[in-house]
């Protein structure tokens, strides 16, 4: 089989890079080249996505641009975040393109004037919650997911919304007693950007920590480790799972089965900025506008980055028409900046913790 | 070869200066000064006041753009700091701040803005939010400043508290960069200007519509005019409005005048070569007589005959000339006040003087005073001339020439001792000769319509009449009309 995305080299950050001196310097999970390594313009891509996810994008992006090279990272996002503000206030950054699923943190980076404008056709065609000043721009569409295990939760009682999540949690000592995980939102940006959105949204979200916090649910890193737990059943439900991630899975792994929360989905607009030092500027401006094109989409639908809401054309950013407004996409708006307070995030976290005691 | 009969015929000659003003139309239609086009100066000026308006116009939509978009912005950033003060509490003696998200979403409300806030504690310490923000020093609510290279409006509100174990004040900072509001701004003044280059659009439409229908009257009196026979001057009947009747009477005048002298000429030429022909032809044929004569002595007598001929010939011409020349100064020369003596002393210095080599004596009886009268001195003089040489021809010596006041009139007569014209002929003496009765070359039927046609044209009458000594008078009679005090600065 011909391997869709051609990887010039996936360097695993457990092997370590031994050019690197051992360093306090952060190292990126995984760096990905794409294109011929003798091109002259490179262009360098920081991202949270996983590579196999990103890969396919990035490869009909180099073949569509002759003589430019990519250079992927993946990064968590709190590291991501961490280095793209410093990098802000530096003379150059190494980054021409950030794109994070926490996009709270995105939004706080353009908000603190790190970011550059971009403006094209197909920007200007984005609805305005997908782009902020033309500077932040929403390249995905991923629901906030529940995961169960087919074969461990009986058909009958797989949760359709939050409400049933918390019923199944409510029987003391009962089969979802400690068999119930979600992103631990300390270490997973975009753990806590759902988590803190879930609060805004309903009254349910008090509810629901209550129940995790009962019922001894589990708080634990990353979306893999999730899907994973769940395909593995150390789990049985794993809750707010990104979908694309939970997607992919679900094609190759039968056990997986994905819900879209019935009282309400959040969606998430993975967003992209270029640094206002990027040194190629218009290649990260050019990788924006094929990813907004009918080709970039298609190459995103395909790993379920694009997730296919019913209804939606392919290429359409723009979700579904839904009356009960079910799918709530998370907007780039300043209104984020709230979740990154140092005081309200302090309190949320310190709320949390109550609910997940550190172990 | 003397001629003394024209020695008269100078007068005709000099005219006084300044008395032809309407000799200009006729010598060369100049053409008329080039001014700048009514409907362009009209143009102009209403482009001006309408330019000069739409700039203050704009000028106060750019002001009031920038102070409506200020006031709204201003008060989203108030109303965000509001609800974050609104949300301060004091725990375990600290400020703590529950910031609702509504307060981000109204700051939200200026879509591509960037925010700042920041609460600061009683000692300036941060509580949360962006460090490096400060309060206006004076205490100003709004204030710059600048973030991270892009200029931003900053608001402050305060809050007391007064708690066990916390007490002072809490401010709290909301700024937003300024995109929306220059947005908003330019946005309302593009409206503003919108609407003035459209009231200006309307208005220019109203002026040139105006400025037509204003001078539509003229392009009436214009076709009128255009119109007309060459030699009508009957007055133009065109409708028009008050302010521009003065012209059209101006216009209607001045055709009066020209008809009337028009008239005058026609007359004068008629006259003349009536009054000319037969005495020519007698002449030339008493000359052919003579050429034809062999016998000397009867030629002398026929050469006689064609002085005497030429005499009272020329003595007409003079008549027909300086006819046409008072009726002509009638219209044309404005009037000036004149002592009624020096008429008469110039009517004595002038008189024919063969008339005064006769035996006829002339007496010239003036007042101490001077008599003033506004009048055309040479008309004047020209009309005593004829009635003297009149008293001369056909009445008796002694032919006094008087200048006298006859409250309320102004007296010149001619007094002689002769039989006088017969009572009957009085009423229609001075009307102009009838033509056909043929005038003899000594006729006097001219020299008294001269004298009719100049008390006419000063508003006087030509009295005929008898002094108790019996003498035969013509009299002049002018209204008294020129004020003492008037006359006496010309004296």
């Amino acid at each position: 089989m011909r391997p869709w995305w051609r990887t010039i080299g996936v360097l695993l950050l457990a092997a370590g890079l031994s050019a690197q001196p051992a360093a306090a310097q952060p190292k990126p999970e995984v760096i990905a080249h794409f294109g011929s390594d003798t091109s002259v313009r490179r262009l360098l891509v920081r991202g949270t996505t996983d590579v196999a996810l990103f890969a396919p994008v990035l490869t009909a992006f180099v073949a569509a641009t002759p003589g430019l090279g990519v250079d992927y990272e993946q990064w968590g996002s709190n590291e991501l975040y961490a280095m793209s503000m410093a990098d802000c206030g530096a003379a150059g950054s190494p980054a021409d393109l950030v794109i994070s699923s926490a996009v709270d943190q995105q939004v706080k980076l353009v908000n603190d004037g790190c970011a550059q404008p971009h403006r094209s056709a197909r920007t200007d065609a984005l609805p305005a919650t997908a782009n902020w000043r033309n500077e932040v721009f929403g390249i995905t569409l991923e629901p906030a997911v529940i995961v169960y295990n087919r074969d461990l939760v009986p058909a009958a009682e797989a949760p359709a919304s939050r409400f049933d999540l918390i019923d199944l949690l409510r029987p003391e000592k009962g089969r979802y007693s400690g068999k119930v995980a979600t992103y631990d939102i300390e270490q997973s940006g975009l753990g806590y950007l759902f988590a803190f959105a879930d609060s805004q949204q309903a009254t349910t979200f008090g509810s629901l920590i209550e129940a995790f916090g009962r019922s001894g649910a589990v708080a634990t890193c990353c979306s893999v480790e999730l899907i994973d737990g769940v395909a593995e059943g150390r789990y049985l439900i794993a809750y707010n799972v990104l979908g694309s991630y939970a997607r992919e899975r679900a094609a190759k792994d039968p056990r997986i089965a994905i819900v879209t929360p019935a009282d309400y989905t959040l969606v998430l607009m993975r967003a992209a900025m270029i640094p206002k030092a990027a040194g190629n500027p218009a290649a990260a401006a050019a990788l924006i506008d094929f990813m907004l094109s009918d080709p970039g989409r298609r190459a995103l639908t395909e790993t379920g980055l694009q997730f296919p809401f019913e209804g939606s054309g392919r290429s359409d950013l723009r979700l579904p028409r839904d009356d009960n407004s079910l799918f709530r996409p998370i907007p780039l708006s300043p209104a984020l900046l709230l979740g990154l307070d140092q005081q309200t995030r302090a309190h949320f976290l310190e709320r949390w913790r109550k609910t997940f005691p550190v172990k | 070869m003397r001629l003394p009969g024209l020695a008269g015929a100078e007068i005709a000659v000099p005219l006084p200066k300044g008395a032809r003003p309407d000799a200009a139309p006729h010598d060369a239609p100049a053409a008329p000064r080039r001014v700048t086009s009514l409907t362009l100066r009209l143009a102009l000026s209403v482009s001006l006041v309408l330019a000069a308006g739409g700039a203050g116009v704009a000028v106060a939509a750019l002001a009031y753009g920038r102070h409506a978009a200020e006031l709204a912005y201003d008060r989203l950033l108030i109303g965000a700091a509001d609800q974050i003060a609104g949300s301060l509490s004091v725990s375990e003696g600290a400020i703590r701040a529950d910031i609702p998200i509504s307060a981000f979403e109204l700051l939200a409300l200026a879509p591509a803005d960037r925010v700042v806030y920041a609460i600061l504690a009683p000692d300036g310490q941060l509580v949360t939010g962006y460090p490096g923000f400060a309060p206006a020093p004076d205490g100003a609510t709004f204030a710059q400043g600048s973030f991270s290279g892009e200029p931003i409006r900053l608001a402050t509100v305060r809050r007391q508290f007064s708690e066990r174990g916390f007490s002072g004040t809490v401010t709290v900072l909301v700024g937003q960069t300024m995109r929306a509001r220059s947005d908003l701004a330019r946005e309302i003044t593009r409206s503003a200007l919108v609407v003035v280059g459209v009231v200006g659009l309307l208005m220019s439409g109203l002026a040139a519509f105006a400025i037509r229908s204003a001078l539509a009257p003229l392009r009436r009196i214009e076709r009128g005019l255009a119109l007309r026979e060459p030699r009508d001057l009957t007055p133009l009947d065109v409708e028009v409005p008050r302010e521009i009747g003065h012209l059209v009477g101006a216009i209607n005048r001045f055709m009066e005048r020209q008809g009337r002298q028009f008239a005058i000429m026609r007359n004068v030429i008629a006259d003349a070569s009536h009054q000319l022909r037969t005495p020519v032809a007698g002449l030339r044929a008493q000359a052919d007589l003579a050429a034809d004569e062999s016998d000397p002595e009867r030629q002398r007598a026929i050469v006689a005959r064609i002085h005497t001929r030429a005499v009272g010939l020329s003595r007409l011409t003079d008549q027909l000339l300086n006819h046409a020349l008072v009726i002509h100064r009638v219209d044309a020369v404005p009037r000036e006040i004149v002592d009624l003596r020096t008429i008469a002393i110039r009517t004595v210095e002038e008189s024919d003087h063969e008339l005064f080599a006769s035996d006829t004596e002339l007496r010239l009886n003036l007042p101490e005073d001077p008599l003033w009268c506004r009048c055309d001195a040479l008309s004047l003089v020209e009309a005593c001339k004829n009635l003297v040489n009149n008293a001369f021809r056909h009445g008796g010596a002694p032919v006094t020439l008087e200048v006298r006041a006859e409250p309320p009139f102004l007296v010149i007569g001619v007094r002689d001792s002769g039989p006088g014209l017969p009572e009957a002929d009085w009423a229609d003496a001075g009307a102009r000769y009838d033509r056909t009765t043929g005038v003899s070359p000594q006729s006097a039927s001219l020299g008294l319509a001269i004298v009719t046609a100049v008390a006419r044209a000063h508003d006087g009458t030509v009295r005929f009449g008898r002094t108790a000594s019996g003498e035969f008078e013509v009299a002049l009679l002018f209204p008294d009309q020129v004020p003492p005090l008037a006359a006496t600065g010309l004296e």
